[in-house]
């Protein structure tokens, strides 16, 4: 597998799994208009994810299309970070990792359309005008539900240290992320480390939530080694294609 | 047979609506970038195709393949036998590449045109992508008038929409998001 079919496996993964979690607040949302927002979100994710993915089979060059790859692999195929399959939780929990996601993610694609692959610099460019709406949306109910009540800021701040471990991984350089980068193809994953703390900080402060330090850290969704609930959201991902390959309406 | 001019081909398709927002046409929502006859385009086909070229508003807008088809039956409709509808991501979308009588189709329609991202010509306000936070726009009411209004909801009925109300006529309404 090249470098760089790996490498956008990880964006449309990343943006494949985030959009399933969310799509499942759809009717369950804790006010229409949450509900509306988040089954938004998602279909932004789904789009973006739908582009990634489509290239990634065309780099592939073995005739897979976003289908096949959305639909067809296992856990260990996927490249999504270990901090987006993590349960949706309370409604704070579910605000928590999206926040930390959004700002590393407009940090990213800020950088990704810089790309030296036109197709990569284009379709980074057509996702960071929707983030930027995503982020300001999950950094403002941060600070609303932060800086709220003695109960909303205890539970954002738990969730906040509950996810924390898990938003390391994207700054950890592996072999493709080092290739990608050599080639001018993606930032270096080390090098959004400072923005995006510099964003996080920003936001919390204003939450008056603590910022915590280093509790650990987890790591191997972008190498494929998944916790246990990757498998479960792939089960309702993935059903109808499994029972009925190729099924269409 | 002559083809129809690129000006012609404007009119046609200034005819067909986008499927969620039906007051506005896919032209006076800045969608079409460029329509171009091809005698290349399909070496199989026996008459000349006529490529149009689509931007998409929103990634996971799902009326985009409703588009695409509109926009074939409307073309075939006014005789064009090969119609090849054709994507392209870059320049990004932005509202700004609405029409004014895009914009005034909007407000007669109930919704709140958005605001222009770049300078205008026209004089109307501009604001940035921040423009949303409650207290930082002011979204005129596309019924009264009135400039007392507030966001009810930073997403509406569709993905290019946020929901506004007026304070004065009390009425909710759509406001195009600024993109």
């Amino acid at each position: 597998m090249s470098s760089k079919f790996q490498y956008l496996l990880r964006l449309g993964d990343n943006c494949l799994v985030l959009s399933q979690q969310l799509a499942a607040w759809c009717g369950h949302g804790p006010a229409l208009e949450e509900d509306l927002a988040l089954t938004n979100v998602a279909l932004d994710l789904l789009g973006q994810a739908r582009l990634w993915l489509s290239y990634a089979g065309e780099v592939e060059g073995r005739g897979r299309d976003e289908d096949a790859l959305a639909y067809g692999r296992d856990g260990s195929g996927f490249r999504n970070l270990l901090l987006l399959e993590q349960p949706n939780g309370h409604y704070g929990d579910t605000m928590a990792r999206q926040f930390l996601f959004d700002a590393w993610h407009q940090h990213l694609l800020a950088a990704l359309s810089q790309s030296a692959d036109m197709r990569i610099a284009e379709i980074a460019q057509k996702a960071a005008k929707e983030v930027r709406y995503h982020v300001e949306r999950s950094a403002g109910l941060m600070i609303a539900r932060g800086d709220g009540t003695e109960q909303s800021r205890t539970r954002m701040q738990a969730a906040v240290n509950k996810l924390w471990p898990y938003a390391n991984e994207w700054f950890e350089s592996d072999a493709v992320d080092a290739q990608c980068a050599a080639e001018g193809v993606a930032p270096a994953a080390t090098s959004l480390a400072a923005p995006w703390h510099a964003s996080v900080a920003s936001v919390l402060a204003q939450a008056t939530l603590v910022m915590p330090g280093y509790t650990g850290h987890q790591r191997g969704g972008k190498q494929g080694v998944h916790s246990e609930h990757l498998g479960h959201l792939l089960t309702s991902l993935q059903f109808v294609q499994r029972a009925y390959p190729g099924a269409q309406w | 047979m002559r083809h129809a001019t690129r000006e012609t081909v404007l009119a046609w398709l200034g005819e067909v609506m986008d499927p969620e927002v039906p007051a506005v046409s896919v032209v006076d929502l800045g969608i079409v970038r460029d329509v171009q006859w091809k005698d290349d385009a399909r070496p199989d086909a026996s008459a000349p195709s006529l490529v149009v070229t689509l931007t998409p508003t929103y990634s996971g807008c799902p009326a985009t393949e409703v588009i695409a088809q509109s926009i074939r039956e409307a073309l075939q409709a006014h005789g064009v036998e090969q119609v090849d509808v054709r994507t392209q991501l870059s320049p990004a979308w932005t509202t700004d590449w609405m029409t004014p009588k895009g914009r005034d189709a909007l407000r007669a329609y109930g919704i709140a045109p958005p605001a222009l991202r770049a300078p205008g010509a026209d004089g109307t306000q501009v604001i940035d992508m921040g423009a949303l936070r409650p207290g930082r726009a002011v979204v005129p009411c596309p019924r009264c008038g009135s400039r007392k209004t507030r966001l009810l909801s930073q997403f509406g009925s569709t993905a290019c929409k946020a929901l506004y109300q007026c304070n004065d006529c009390l009425e909710p309404f759509d406001y195009f998001k600024p993109h």
